[in-house]
């Protein structure tokens, strides 16, 4: 009997903005100036909110923070494609997506300087509470799916995570269920290489992340994750097949860290500066601006301006976050549970 | 009034309340054309549809995750785990997720799910189809943990449990599945969560048990002027019930099948040594399974709390 060929498959990568600042027009999605403008505008607000976030935690005024830094665009391009009431379980490093979204500022500074409260997502969005547990919301987002997927909601649901996150149990769990009951979820990974110090090749040994999602029978795609407009192109395309009852897709967004993993982290410990400055020459924000002054959409001054825009803002929710009045010992109690129990009562006052 | 095993009466709470509650869905291994491998969910499939009783893969960490998504979606899904002891794969879904999301979430998000799982010895099954690992539950703040003793609590305990706003751990005792049956009501009623049952009345010692050693206690404390104290939920546990018998009575023996160091058994000893120490006449005494890991069928008699080792203990505070 000869052997047969059970499954085959091919692993596409998607590029449409080189690093020069060069889009293929072929591939180039609908954007009109506005819409490329934003792109551009939520970047730089991303990166200057990220900077400031790591000054504040150098002087003491913010927790141990997670950057973002060189992540702006799967962040921010995969975040434009969503609407604004999706449902969305992200990772901890996903600030930029939270910006997007119209996450207040103020918030986020809140969380990382140790304040829950910050976690409260507003009525009008759906995003899930930052999930440090690596992997873990990735089950959560199954679960919406099979509610969307119950109530016949027109809906689809977007789980964030990062590449240490495929090498855990409920990376897998979550993907042979979503493929199973061919859920409408959109994976997107943001692979930067680094999971603390453990490079991409020490987490896995697949030739690209994306190639996973056929195991589990559905499609995965990588594409350039410093690219604004592949990951706005990607993730639009799984968007409307998840909504259209076609199942699940899995994106990985090649990306890099270009920052350390956090705060209390130090990279030049276990990567090369040689690397780091090679990825640093790949910035989606240098690429961004570079396509948009070569369309003519934007000059020197502009930039100047849409950062001094960017920076106004985050100044404020600074200033925003450094006035709220610091949580009362009571607030230990107050969303532990609907109704506290007699002795969690006795607790809050204090016995 | 019917007569059902707890078999019947879990399945039925499960039924009527799906019939009531389009917003219950139940997710699971094998429970839906198999109906269980206990038959707890017998005929759900076929009266409700593939919608509402899912046939998952083998993911004890992805049921529980997904259940998580759905409650907060606006669902009350019923997630069974097969057996405690494959619970252990979902522990950090239940941990860093189920029991905390309001918290983390500032309210924001609720997460009111039952995971429902048979537990605890006596049923002649492989390794770790019979733990009785309660307590490691307990010390999650957020997370409801509940463990009937029979077919009437059962019900009214599991109708409790999935009208409850968080989440609720519901612990069903293997060994009496099929064991005991009682009058259950056929309509609906609910047992509140956080309360013990008085089981027995008595004067001279309290015995405090839960889940298929109440019935044991029950059959040891024959002759003595015990009064039994049924915890039905141990987190949060009813400290009111016990500090109020054990002042009654002046003396406790705490009953559980599970290890005894860190066993549930030394929350409610320490609770008495906090608060109920002046009316103790005797010293609280505990009887569990010694601190060895649960054993096969051939051992379990030698680890469960044995009815002479009740005894014995129930002589011993008697005798201050």
């Amino acid at each position: 009997m000869p052997e047969e060929i059970l499954a085959s498959f091919q692993v596409k990568r998607l590029s449409i903005l080189d690093e020069t600042g060069k889009a293929d027009d072929a591939l180039m999605p609908r954007l009109s100036e506005a819409e490329l403008r934003r792109m551009h505008e939520a970047m730089v607000l991303a990166r200057i909110f990220d900077e400031r976030a790591v000054a504040l935690q150098r002087e003491g005024r913010l927790g141990t923070y997670p950057p973002i830094r060189g992540q702006e665009a799967a962040q921010i391009g995969s975040a434009l494609a969503l609407s604004a009431s999706e449902w969305v379980f992200p990772s901890f490093r996903e600030m930029g997506v939270h910006l997007t979204l119209g996450y207040p500022a103020a918030q986020l500074l809140q969380y990382w300087a140790g304040d829950e409260r910050g976690q409260k997502a507003p009525e009008r969005l759906n995003i899930f509470p930052f999930c440090v547990a690596v992997a873990s919301q990735i089950p959560h987002a199954v679960g919406a799916a099979l509610a969307v997927r119950y109530r016949h909601d027109p809906a689809a649901v977007v789980a964030y995570f990062g590449d240490g996150a495929t090498s855990k149990g409920d990376f897998h769990e979550g993907f042979n269920m979503a493929g199973v009951f061919r859920l409408p979820l959109v994976f997107i990974c943001q692979n930067n290489q680094w999971a603390i110090s453990i490079p991409l090749k020490g987490q896995t040994a697949s030739a690209s992340l994306a190639q996973k999602a056929f195991a589990y029978g559905f499609e995965g795609v990588q594409v350039d994750g410093n690219d604004p407009f592949a990951v706005y192109s990607a993730t639009r395309r799984a968007l409307d097949q998840a909504r259209s009852g076609g199942g699940p897709t899995f994106i990985e967004c090649l990306t890099y860290r270009m920052a350390d993993h956090t705060t209390a982290d130090d990279a030049g410990r276990y990567r090369l500066p040689e690397e780091v400055a090679l990825w640093q020459a790949r910035d989606p924000i240098l690429r961004m601006e570079r396509y948009l002054s070569g369309r003519g959409l934007l000059s020197e001054q502009a930039v100047l301006e849409v950062r001094q825009r960017a920076t106004s803002i985050v100044d404020a929710a600074v200033r925003e976050m450094e006035a709220l009045p610091p949580p009362a010992a009571a607030e230990l109690f107050e969303t532990t549970v609907a109704n506290l129990s007699p002795r969690q009562a006795a607790q809050r006052r204090g016995r | 009034m019917a007569q059902m095993n707890m078999v019947q009466a879990i399945n039925q709470a499960l039924g009527d309340e799906m019939a009531r509650n389009d917003r219950v869905v139940l997710l699971g291994e094998d429970i839906g054309r198999d109906g269980g491998v206990f038959r707890v969910t017998e005929g759900l499939l076929e009266r409700f549809g593939a919608e509402r009783v899912l046939d998952t893969p083998l993911s004890e960490s992805g049921i529980v995750g997904a259940a998580i998504g759905m409650a907060a979606y606006g669902l009350r899904p019923v997630a069974e785990v097969q057996f405690l002891g494959f619970a252990y794969s979902a522990f950090e879904q239940l941990f860093a997720h189920a029991a905390r999301l309001r918290t983390r979430s500032r309210g924001r998000f609720s997460c009111p799910l039952v995971v429902r799982t048979p537990y605890g010895g006596g049923i002649k099954a492989p390794e770790l189809h019979e733990e009785s690992s309660e307590a490691l539950f307990c010390q999650s703040p957020g997370l409801k943990v509940v463990v009937p003793s029979g077919p009437y609590s059962a019900k009214g305990l599991l109708l409790a449990a999935l009208r409850d706003p968080d989440p609720v751990l519901f612990l069903e005792p293997t060994r009496l599945y099929r064991m005991l049956r009682e009058e259950v009501p056929e309509g609906d009623y609910t047992l509140e969560l956080g309360r013990a049952r008085l089981a027995r009345t008595g004067n001279a010692v309290t015995v405090v048990a839960w889940g298929s050693m109440l019935e044991r206690v029950l059959q040891s404390v024959a002759g003595y002027d015990a009064e039994v104290l049924d915890l039905l939920t141990l987190n949060p546990f009813d400290v009111q019930a016990v500090l109020a018998s054990a002042a009654k009575t002046g003396r406790v023996v705490i009953v559980h099948e599970a290890a005894r160091t860190c066993g549930f058994g030394a929350e409610i000893a320490a609770t008495l040594a906090e608060e109920g120490m002046l009316q103790l006449r005797a010293p609280v005494l505990r009887v569990t399974a010694p601190d060895v890991p649960v054993p096969l069928a051939r051992l379990m008699d030698q680890y469960l709390p044995a009815p002479d080792q009740i005894r014995a203990a129930l002589d011993e505070v008697l005798r201050y």
